[in-house]
């Protein structure tokens, strides 16, 4: 006989504001089975746990049903609450009557009558329900931070001094990402390299960490804890161990105009390269589209002049797989690109630039070596315009709805280093707002308005044209004074919106990790679970997740290394135990399961059955390895005979929902 | 007849726990407003939907059914949802051939983040379904008793 317990939370006024929590209660305790049901303002506080615990052990309950917020929410602290009342946790089910229903719902006796059925739904699948234990499985203590840039860097850092092994997969020849790109920080404005390259030489000492670079992840198998993926260490033509980063193979490159990826194409450089100079692993790599040696056969030069022998044309892409725990995702942005936004003339003037360009023209080790030129006759500019929200907060569709969060801070940034610098320069800033919501954020913006004399103008670009003396007319509208504004620039500056990497979403499709509709990936919950993924043992760290400053990239980082340490410090993870299982009696072997199994959990043995005629007969059957199997039940609709079921979500269980609900 | 007025379609929507469900709960979390006939029906994956239940729905008396999994390729469980999508192809023309009309039947990918889109799929859904007015076809009559 069963004897189930209902618990209805109001919610504070959340659910309790659309649904008559108290007739929901009394109608539940008409249902078959129901020997205690009561309301509760607030079912997952310590006195609404209390209460559940409490009833369970006065009601010798077998089955508990809450009605409450989505499983997604509070199923794990419900269920925590039973076991500890000596329930399984398993015999615990939820109604969802908040996101589902008080929150969608604004008529009180409509949303009551559904939260009554979802309740009764939930009652009919608890008499279904059976006890289960979860099994255990295995960790590998190894970690994979899939790029390096900042976040990835931090990350790997963090593990590697808790002690666990971290192995870093970078696409690039060298880690470092986006920040080794940068010339200054907002808000301190400390250069980016100082304070960057000593972490990436720290990931370079560190026993404890890997570098891969030059590598891509293509294959993931496995679940939390027991990874297995494939990494694809791309041929770079140069042996590591022997390169010693000696850089004479890229003086005497012939093949010298090779448009450079890290000064953003305002440069050239050789067909073997390095970076940049502080780049880690200081190794050599030939660009095969541009080597001549490698396409026809003709050069060979950088081999006759390195002297350690590195050189090697004949290498090839080499596979290898690794295991590992739990994987990071750092897979970062990139500007968008601009040719959308042809009404700036980013394609049609050389000076027209994105800020990621300005940077370049300010760093010391950029193509102007800091000086700030500009890119078409290398002359000094005096009119510089910044325009602000190039492609972010834009709902026309041709960019993104989001604020890609740092453009106004590295606005300001640019604002106030180019008049400290260049003192006879006017600086415009374009902008919808001014959004500074960070630490000594606002303050540096206020000291570019009033300390550094930036004129700030409430108000959006609409036409940048190209004139023929070389300068650029800008055409805009200033809100405030309600003018139209033409100003002559020598210089445009777009800050372009940030975009997810494009590795990014075949990425999420191997680790099987959800994205938005943005490609940036999803987090777990958005307020209580920001660096973990909704696949269990996939975190999250910097912009994959959102647009971030450094200050908060790093903070993510961390946040993930801890999260990922907090895993990798167990030695056995409780698996899932609503996992398939096979009616051995049932089964007639027939292999429909085994084809649609994803994990290759099911395995065929022949097995011995004592026939009801007392004879032995040998039959094939299948049987499922808990320990593999993710429960997605697929095998449960392949078979014909209806032999494989899942556990917590068995054939009887839904049925009996459907019919609650249709009844 | 008031019936069209007063017709309140009974409608199950199965939704898999990682993408579609959250984003039913994305829809909740939004306040995005949609009709109280749709219950939702947790699954571990769109995969996991016998087409036993879907039938079995509709002998009880349901007027539709709405499958809604991860978008194609964003399967959790890498595959699942392109079983579901093969299943339910062979499923709904068995449907049309037994005159169950095959605007009952649905199956609609919706991710986490989509709750705007979730609560427009079953708004109009809903609307489909209650100009169709009930069903009929397949109601098991031994049911209609409990």
């Amino acid at each position: 006989m069963q004897k189930i317990g209902v618990f209805v939370c109001h919610c504070g006024t959340n659910i309790a504001g659309t649904v008559d929590v108290h007739a929901v209660a009394e109608a539940l305790k008409e249902e078959p089975g129901v020997v205690f049901s009561a309301d509760y303002p607030y079912m997952c506080s310590e006195a609404g746990q209390n209460m559940i615990k409490d009833a369970i052990r006065d009601y010798q309950l077998t089955g508990a049903v809450i009605c409450s917020c989505s499983p997604r929410m509070h199923e794990a602290t419900f269920r925590k609450a039973a076991t500890s009342a000596g329930l399984n946790p398993y015999l615990v089910e939820i109604a969802n009557i908040r996101e589902q229903c008080s929150w969608i719902h604004k008529d009180m006796p409509t949303a009551t009558e559904k939260a009554i059925i979802l309740g009764k739904a939930a009652i009919a699948k608890v008499h279904l329900n059976a006890p289960l234990t979860a099994g255990e499985s295995p960790v590998t203590k190894r970690a994979l931070v899939i790029r390096g840039g900042i976040a990835g860097i931090q990350t790997a850092l963090d593990i590697a001094e808790a002690g666990f092994p971290v192995d870093i997969v970078e696409k690039q020849p060298t880690i470092g990402g986006k920040m080794t790109q940068l010339d200054k920080t907002f808000p301190t404005l400390d250069c980016a390299a100082c304070i960057l390259t000593p972490k990436m030489v720290d990931c370079a000492q560190n026993e404890n960490i890997k570098i891969y670079s030059y590598s891509e992840v293509t294959d993931v198998k496995g679940f939390v804890g027991n990874f297995r993926v494939t990494i694809k260490r791309k041929a770079r033509y140069v042996d590591e161990t022997k390169c010693t980063g000696c850089g004479i193979c890229t003086e005497k490159c012939p093949m010298k105009k090779v448009p450079n990826e890290f000064n953003l194409g305002m440069n050239n450089r050789t067909a073997v390269y390095i970076p940049f100079a502080q780049a880690v692993p200081k190794v050599a790599t030939i660009d095969p589209e541009h080597c001549n040696m490698l396409k026809n056969g003709k050069c060979g030069v950088c081999a006759k002049v390195c002297t350690a022998g590195a050189i090697d044309y004949k290498q090839k892409d080499e596979f290898i797989e690794q295991e590992y725990g739990a994987i990071v995702v750092a897979t970062g942005y990139n500007p968008i690109k601009l040719d959308r936004y042809d009404e700036f003339a980013y394609s049609q003037s050389k000076d027209v630039i994105t800020s990621l360009e300005f940077e370049r023209l300010t760093n010391a080790a950029g193509p102007t070596s800091g000086q700030l030129l500009r890119p078409s006759d290398g002359k000094h500019p005096h009119t510089i315009v910044f325009v602000q929200c190039v492609g972010s907060r834009d709902t026309s569709g041709c960019g993104k709805e989001y604020c890609s969060k740092i453009c106004c801070m590295y606005t300001a940034k640019h604002a106030m280093l180019t008049r400290e610098k260049y003192p006879d320069t006017d600086v415009y800033v374009f902008y919808i707002d001014v959004r500074t919501p960070g630490k000594n954020f606002d303050e540096f913006y206020r000291r570019a308005v009033e300390e550094y004399g930036v004129h700030y103008i409430k108000g959006m670009v609409g036409k940048v044209a190209p004139r023929a003396d070389g300068t650029l007319l800008v055409q805009a509208s200033d809100l405030i004074s309600n003018e139209q504004l033409k100003i002559n620039a020598d210089l445009v500056v777009l800050a372009a919106a940030i975009e997810p990497d494009k590795t990014a979403r075949p990425l999420a499709t191997m680790l099987t990790a959800s994205m938005d509709t943005n490609d940036f990936f999803t987090e777990a919950h958005p307020k209580l679970r920001p660096v973990e993924s909704p696949t269990a043992g996939i975190f999250l760290s910097g912009t994959c997740q959102g647009p971030k400053d450094i200050p908060e990239t790093v903070s993510q980082a961390s946040a993930a290394a801890a999260k990922v340490i907090g895993l990798l410090v167990k030695d056995k993870l409780t698996c899932n135990p609503c996992v398939a299982h096979s009616d051995e009696w049932m089964c007639n072997g027939c292999s429909s399961c085994e084809k649609v199994c994803p994990y290759g959990a099911i395995t065929y043995s022949d097995k011995e059955f004592k026939m009801p005629d007392r004879t032995i007969a040998i039959r094939r059957v299948a049987s499922v390895n808990e320990a593999v199997c993710q429960g997605c039940g697929a095998c449960t609709v392949a078979c014909p005979s209806g032999a494989m079921d899942l556990k917590g979500f068995s054939n009887r269980q839904i049925m009996a929902e459907v019919d609650a609900i249709c009844k | 007849m008031q019936v069209n007025n007063e017709f309140k379609p009974k409608i199950i929507a199965f939704c898999c726990n990682w993408c579609s469900y959250a984003g039913a709960d994305l829809a909740g979390t939004n306040r995005l407003n949609y009709p109280a006939d749709v219950k939702i029906i947790r699954v571990p994956c769109s995969c996991r939907i016998n087409p036993m239940f879907i039938l079995r729905a509709f002998q009880r008396g349901a007027d539709g059914v709405i499958l809604c999994g991860c978008h194609p390729g964003d399967c959790h469980y890498t595959s699942g949802n392109y079983f579901a999508r093969r299943r339910m192809t062979l499923l709904f023309s068995m449907l049309d051939y037994l005159g169950i009309e095959k605007e009952r039947t649905r199956v609609e990918w919706v991710s986490a983040a989509e709750g705007a889109k979730f609560a427009a799929t079953m708004n109009e859904f809903v609307e489909t379904v209650t100009k169709l007015g009930e069903n009929k076809r397949l109601e098991d009559l031994r049911c209609k008793e409990n």
